[in-house]
């Protein structure tokens, strides 16, 4: 079963057309990266992924169903602006989320708040961008599920954060079970993160593959080959 | 382990290659274990299918052996360091003569060149010397010189 499907997606909104036809295939057990330059639609498609957007046209599953509550328990988005209340701290936050999702792990979220240094009593409207960052993972990462769509989780982040986020990624993926799905335009730092990618330039897939067989074919990296093709 | 990752080149491929160079330079000895794929998918900010598809090429080519619930060892052969020590040094001296021919040297001049090199870079006495000195510290290079003439010719 695959993690992600879309057979000829097209989003319109009102004037733009964000998705021209996209048609894309996802094998479960995956970090992958959608990578495009701003603009390029990568938002509209996780949001299409996770529930929050319908496509104008086209069909799309994830884990081999229709788009639906059912499928929005088995997926974590995680948008670039984080929707958290100020006034919480990250252990209410934990706990808010704990009561959203019956996949939460609450220990799991804790340990995790410590290890990326987040004081869990501290109200969230005094962190940085980057802390509230680290505290967007905390909560994707600590629930179990399925897939996880992550919207530029290192755009406008301190570079100890980003170091921090995927480390914390590459770390507690759970190897062959979860598909996380990672937009960037930064690829020079998350590259390494990938094993595979889709390349999404004006709202269409320009190139997409294994990571390591697209160095091996063009002996470039990813950086590179985005530059080209993007 | 260390790796300066060149993103250019297939991730799993550098990491088998810095296993295989702590294995030529005996930094790894037989019976010894690996980190695990987590830690050092974690270490090196990188996929741990990607690690995983590293170790297992490595056990593919004998070098390591997995040990169920245990890890990941370096396996013990006695003959593994010289195996690998020489099949690293083969890629080596490999990809450096097909670089300089792209340059068109002669087989003559590519000789003559790396003598040549050897008198102005001081000798590696460790794995980190080449880095730390400037060419005016160390002027000891005439004992490495036969076996590298031995290898180009």
């Amino acid at each position: 079963m695959l993690a992600i499907e879309m057979a000829n997606v097209h989003k319109r909104y009102y004037r733009s057309h964000a998705l021209r036809g996209v048609n894309l295939q996802m094998e479960p057990g995956k970090i992958v990266g959608l990578l495009g330059p701003n603009g390029a639609g990568k938002s509209t498609l996780l949001k299409i992924c996770a529930g929050l957007a319908h496509p104008t046209t086209g069909r799309v599953h994830v884990l081999g169903r229709d788009v639906s509550t059912a499928t929005k328990g088995l997926t974590a988005f995680v948008p670039e602006n984080d929707t958290f209340y100020s006034w919480m701290t990250p252990r209410q936050a934990v706990a808010f989320e704990n009561s959203m999702f019956s996949d939460m792990d609450v220990s799991d979220a804790m340990d995790l708040l410590r290890e990326l240094r987040l004081d869990p009593d501290n109200k969230i409207s005094s962190l940085s961008k980057g802390q509230r960052g680290r505290l967007k993972l905390v909560l994707a990462m600590s629930r179990r599920a399925r897939v996880v769509l992550m919207d530029e989780p290192l755009a406008g982040i301190d570079p100890p954060s980003r170091a921090a986020i995927l480390e914390t990624i590459a770390s507690r993926y759970r190897a062959g079970e979860q598909t996380i799905i990672i937009s960037t335009h930064e690829v020079l730092e998350s590259e390494k993160l990938f094993e595979d990618v889709v390349f999404l330039s004006d709202g269409q897939i320009v190139l997409s593959g294994n990571a390591d067989e697209l160095r091996a074919n063009r002996s470039k990296s990813l950086n590179e080959i985005f530059a080209e093709v993007c | 382990m260390q790796i300066n990752f060149d993103e250019s080149i297939p991730i799993y491929v550098q990491i088998m290659q810095g296993v295989m160079w702590d294995v030529a330079v005996g930094t790894l000895a037989p019976g010894d274990k690996l980190l695990s794929v987590r830690d050092l998918a974690r270490d090196a900010r990188t996929n741990p299918n990607t690690v995983q598809r590293a170790y297992m090429e490595l056990e593919r080519m004998g070098i390591v052996e997995t040990q169920r619930g245990q890890g990941t060892f370096i396996k013990a052969s006695p003959r593994l360091a010289k195996e690998v020590r020489s099949e690293v040094t083969a890629t080596a001296v490999r990809s450096f003569i097909n670089e300089m021919r792209r340059l068109r040297y002669s087989n003559e001049e590519i000789v003559g060149l790396v003598s040549q090199g050897l008198d102005e870079v001081p000798a590696a006495d460790g794995p980190s010397a080449a880095n730390g000195q400037t060419v005016a510290d160390g002027l000891a290079s005439g004992q490495s010189t036969e076996g590298t003439n031995g290898g180009v010719h």
